[in-house]
């Protein structure tokens, strides 16, 4: 009964959002108000009937309904509530229903937010969402219903996918998709002042805040599901460049341009085009990614079921709001031409090169993950494009484009005289430079040039961006820094953190396979490793090997890890759960591999120096987009008292 | 920090050794056991959901692993192992493509980008360049 | 003016390689070794130790290399089939891959052995120079001992008929493989 008035809610949000991506469009281009009205209205009921079809799913699971054939396939009693109820977006059908709960949430926001705004755009704004909501709901109510029964129902279900039994794992799809999802609202925007034919500084204004929203949740959700591959797939990677990775990654370079973009708008209204042709790219390849993960063209652990009918529907969804969009641009960019000059030196020029070296980025994780499908299609046999190949080529536009920004953040709009700037940035550009050729040998012993311009690289942009937050607290001088200021030197020394990151645990990481039996002692990395053998643990609904491996530093303990091999006991697999011990300088990573007999145990160690800067950085990129969004003029209050005030004093002069 | 370069030091002197495969899976020499870990990294394990034979549960990745560690031990250059392994299971099974004149193009297409990046960007310049500064700032 | 296209051709052009990879299949990896002389190899015979199963063996005439082992559960839906096979005339070899011997030949005893013989590979040494990834997989060998297809996956009828029959009837004369009208050929 309560799966199917869920099914019925999702035929009603699918109508409604029908209405809502149709009537307000149409009547935007005819003048009707009362038509334009119906966008908040048809918005809400979208909502409230997909937030219910969300929960009866959700219900379904909690309350063990096998007939359900959704929840028997990704579901079981024994599994523990909190997996339970996470479960919903466990496989392809219920992960569609949380995209377009997402989508809902999202559009609820800016049908909020949106009070300030002529009617006329944010009547298009919110029928541009509900065109997508109506396409993807289609798409899950037609191809990839999570309502369907199964009559008779199982005795018990094939549980969750144990990969999926796990925390991080759990927030990292609803992270992702708020930022995934959420670049659907500049997409919006985008096209809606396509539409209307205008777009100023105002729609940047209101464009950029959205847009830093959508960015941070998709650099937290890609935060996170690096880390999960890291603590639970018992190899100490981080990032695979794997299809489904990617797609997450090119939304993400694109989304940043579009907020550095933005930012021209805003000040100075150029860059156009550029900025809505990025709300087009970023969230096309949001789609991108959807298609990638379902469709069945390339091959990843992260896909799920594939089926050529889905992944049609979702090319024909992609050929609508993108081939649209695209199509809309081609006809109305030349009203988005506009006169503003600017020197080679300056802040709009070094947000020129930021636009070109991200888009050169994407275009070369795009081109790499294609690669094979292209080679294979012309007919030129199968090829596989992977980390070696991904690795050298994402540094050509990374490693110019990170010393860019700490150069560009110094430099002042229209024009910058070249010997200010330099006059500044010597000190910091010296210091990183000693730095990064010393620290390599102080520590490590060896460096490639590579390493050496990588550590170099990143710390001059840590310092660079440390460059005012420091003279303003601790010397006092200069102008005080606007929310918007901190929150860019803050999100670009994540930048270099997570860089430092990135270079250190990739140059300097430390790898041993052992063959241990209980009380061996094995020697690496300065540390000593003292193999205590396994036992036997259970788990609510897994069976583990314990093993218990003692970390000394010059025979003085450290601490007790406790790597784990489980076994699940429905879907019967085997999953690592590695032990971690993180001290912020270094990890030192131990996982069980396989039992040799006899007690002993192939033990896998790694340590990776500074591996905790890669999360540590990606968090400080989030926090300064969130400080940055807190400034006085996105806040609506603000904006209301400077026009109070603003009036009587127009009146007076 | 003197006390890191010491046992760094103190660990490649218990390292460097006879380049002997251990029973498990690497070498008592940790140059030729650096080497072997990049290149099991770059072999994709042929029967996997993406994943290469350094990090994959698959028996014939434990397989493929211990030939590689064989070819090793005999002699073989990595160009010469790569060969071994792409005559029996193509070109697929390794994750950076060798240079033939398809896959040319796959390695050019990240420079060629770049290129068009720096003309757009130059060609942008320019024509800024000759446009009026002036323009009224914002409220 | 047409600069403003360009990222529409771009997309339509992403579009359509899409389209295109709809209908490829990405699992599918063709094997380098087809075309090319079967791979030496040398194994002792899994039912007897002390006799061998080598490249020898295959010379002069059509036959099938066919991976298995009981491990492989896929390998239990084929096995009838190749049971059949056999019975008509088709000689089939095996490589019994990564198993134990004792296993090996008590699944042979009890599902029927449709090998002329069957070499016992537990390390799988040789199966790499077939590029062998798992079980089951099947090689159709020419009498000169060219491999002429690679199937991956269980040997059904329906493959049979689709895949290995066409090139049989080519390679193989009535005179050369007298089974060829047993085994479906005309």
């Amino acid at each position: 009964m309560i799966p199917e008035l869920g099914q019925l809610a999702l035929a009603l949000a699918l109508c409604l959002a029908l209405v809502q991506g149709t009537v307000p469009i149409v009547g935007a281009a005819l003048g009707r108000a009362d038509w334009m009205a119906l966008a908040r209205p048809a918005a809400a009921g979208q909502f409230v009937f997909v937030v219910l079809a969300f929960g009866t799913l959700v219900y379904a699971f909690l309350t063990d309904d096998f007939t359900v054939w959704f929840v028997a396939e990704h579901s079981n009693s024994a599994l523990p509530v909190f997996y339970k109820a996470t479960a919903a977006w466990g496989g392809h059908e219920g992960s569609m229903l949380l995209w377009i709960t997402v989508l809902a949430v999202w559009t609820m926001a800016v049908a909020a937010g949106s009070r300030s705004q002529p009617q006329e755009f944010a009547s298009r704004v919110l029928g541009v969402l509900g065109i997508v909501s109506a396409g993807v709901i289609a798409f899950a109510f037609f191809t990839s219903n999570p309502f369907i029964r199964l009559i008779p129902g199982p005795a018990d279900g094939n549980d969750l996918n144990p990969l999926l039994q796990d925390p991080g794992m759990i927030i990292h799809p609803p992270t992702l998709y708020l930022g995934y999802v959420g670049m659907s609202v500049p997409f919006a925007f985008a096209v809606a002042a396509l539409l209307t034919g205008r777009l100023d500084k105002d729609w940047a204004r209101w464009t950029r805040p959205w847009t830093v929203v959508a960015w941070l949740f998709l650099t937290g959700g890609i935060t996170l599901g690096s880390w999960w591959a890291y603590y639970e797939l018992g190899w100490g990677g981080w990032w695979f460049w794997d299809p489904v990775e990617n797609s997450s990654f090119m939304p993400w370079l694109m989304a940043t341009a579009l907020l550095h973009s933005l930012a021209v708008t805003e000040r100075r209204g150029i860059f156009k085009s550029w900025t809505v042709l990025l709300a087009i790219a970023a969230f096309s390849l949001s789609l991108l990614g959807t298609f990638l993960t379902r469709a069945g063209v390339m091959i990843s652990v992260h896909a799920f079921a594939s089926d050529p009918t889905r992944g049609l529907f979702i090319l024909g969804l992609l050929a609508l709001f993108s081939g649209g969009s695209l199509l809309l641009y081609a006809v109305r960019a030349r009203n988005l031409e506009a006169e503003g000059g600017f020197k080679p030196v300056s802040r709009e020029a070094f947000l020129l090169a930021n636009n070109v070296l991200l888009v050169v980025a994407a275009g070369v994780v795009l081109a790499g993950t294609l690669a094979p499908l292209v080679v294979e299609a012309l007919g030129f046999g199968k090829i596989s494009v992977g980390p070696p190949y991904f690795n050298i080529v994402f540094l050509v536009p990374a490693l110019p484009l990170v010393a860019l920004i700490g150069v560009g953040m110094h430099t002042g709009w229209r024009m910058m005289p070249t010997d200010a700037l330099l006059r500044r940035l010597r000190l910091p550009a010296i210091a990183a430079v000693v730095v990064g050729i010393a620290a390599p040998f102080i520590f490590f012993d060896t460096a490639s040039v590579l390493t050496i311009l990588a550590l170099s690289i990143a710390l001059w942009v840590c310092a660079s961006s440390l460059l005012d937050p420091v003279r303003r607290l601790v010397f006092r001088t200069g102008a005080p820094m606007t929310r918007g200021q901190v929150g860019m030197c803050l999100a670009h020394f994540g930048v270099g953190v997570f860089m430092l990151g990135a270079t250190a645990a990739s140059a300097y990481n430390l790898e041993r396979d052992f063959a241990a039996r209980p009380g061996d002692r094995i020697e690496a990395g300065g540390y000593e490793l003292v193999f205590n053998g396994t036992r036997q643990v259970q788990g609510p609904n897994f069976v583990a090997d314990e093993g218990e491996v003692e970390l000394r530093r010059k025979g003085e303990l450290v601490t007790v890890m406790r790597p784990q091999i489980r076994t699940y006991q429905v879907q019967r697999s085997a999953m690592t759960e590695a032990a971690i011990d993180a001290n912020g300088i270094r990890d030192v990573f131990v996982a069980l591999g396989e039992p040799l007999g006899d007690n002993a145990w192939s033990v896998r160690l790694r340590i990776k120096p500074l591996i905790g800067f890669l999360w540590l950085g990606s968090g400080l990129m989030a926090l300064g987009g969130l400080v940055a969004i807190t400034d006085r003029r996105y806040r609506l209050a603000a904006r209301q008292t400077e026009r109070a005030v603003a009036e009587p004093a127009a009146g007076a002069a | 920090m003197k006390i890191l370069v010491l046992l760094w030091a103190v660990w490649l002197a218990l390292a460097a050794g006879a380049s002997a495969a251990n029973a498990q899976e690497g070498f008592d020499d940790a140059i030729v056991d650096a080497r072997y870990r990049a290149l099991i990294r770059e072999i994709r394990c042929p029967k996997c959901l993406n994943e290469s034979i350094a990090e994959s549960n698959a028996p014939v990745a434990a397989d493929l692993r211990r030939e590689v560690r064989r070819l090793i031990g005999e002699g073989a250059s990595d160009d010469e192992i790569k060969t071994f392994l792409s005559e029996r299971y193509g070109e697929f099974v390794l994750y950076k493509p060798r240079m033939t004149p398809t896959t040319f193009v796959v390695w050019a297409v990240p420079f060629l980008l770049l290129a068009v990046g720096g003309f757009v960007f130059w060609r942008t310049l320019a024509a800024r360049g000759q446009q009026s500064l002036d323009e009224e700032l914002p409220p | 003016m047409w600069r403003y296209v360009v990222p529409l051709a771009i997309f339509a052009a992403i579009a359509g390689l899409f389209y295109r990879g709809l209908f490829m299949n990405p699992n599918y990896v063709p094997s380098p070794l087809v075309g090319k002389p079967a791979p030496t190899f040398s194994l002792p015979s899994v039912t007897n130790p002390d006799e061998l199963v080598s490249s020898a063996s295959l010379a002069g005439r059509v036959s099938l290399v066919n991976v298995w082992g009981t491990w492989c559960v896929e390998c239990r839906h084929e096995h009838g089939f190749l049971v059949e096979l056999a019975r008509a005339g088709m000689p089939i070899y095996g490589l019994n891959l990564r198993d134990d011997r004792a296993a090996a030949i008590d699944w042979l005893d009890k599902l029927g052995n449709p090998y002329v013989s069957s070499g016992f590979d537990p390390e799988g040494k040789a199966a790499i120079d077939w590029g062998v990834t798992g079980a089951p997989e099947t090689f159709l060998i020419d009498s000169d001992g060219t491999i002429l297809h690679k199937h991956i996956s269980p040997l059904t009828a329906r493959v049979w008929q689709d895949d290995f029959l066409p090139l049989l009837r080519e390679h193989c004369s009535p005179a050369d493989c007298p089974f060829l009208a047993a085994v479906g050929g005309r």
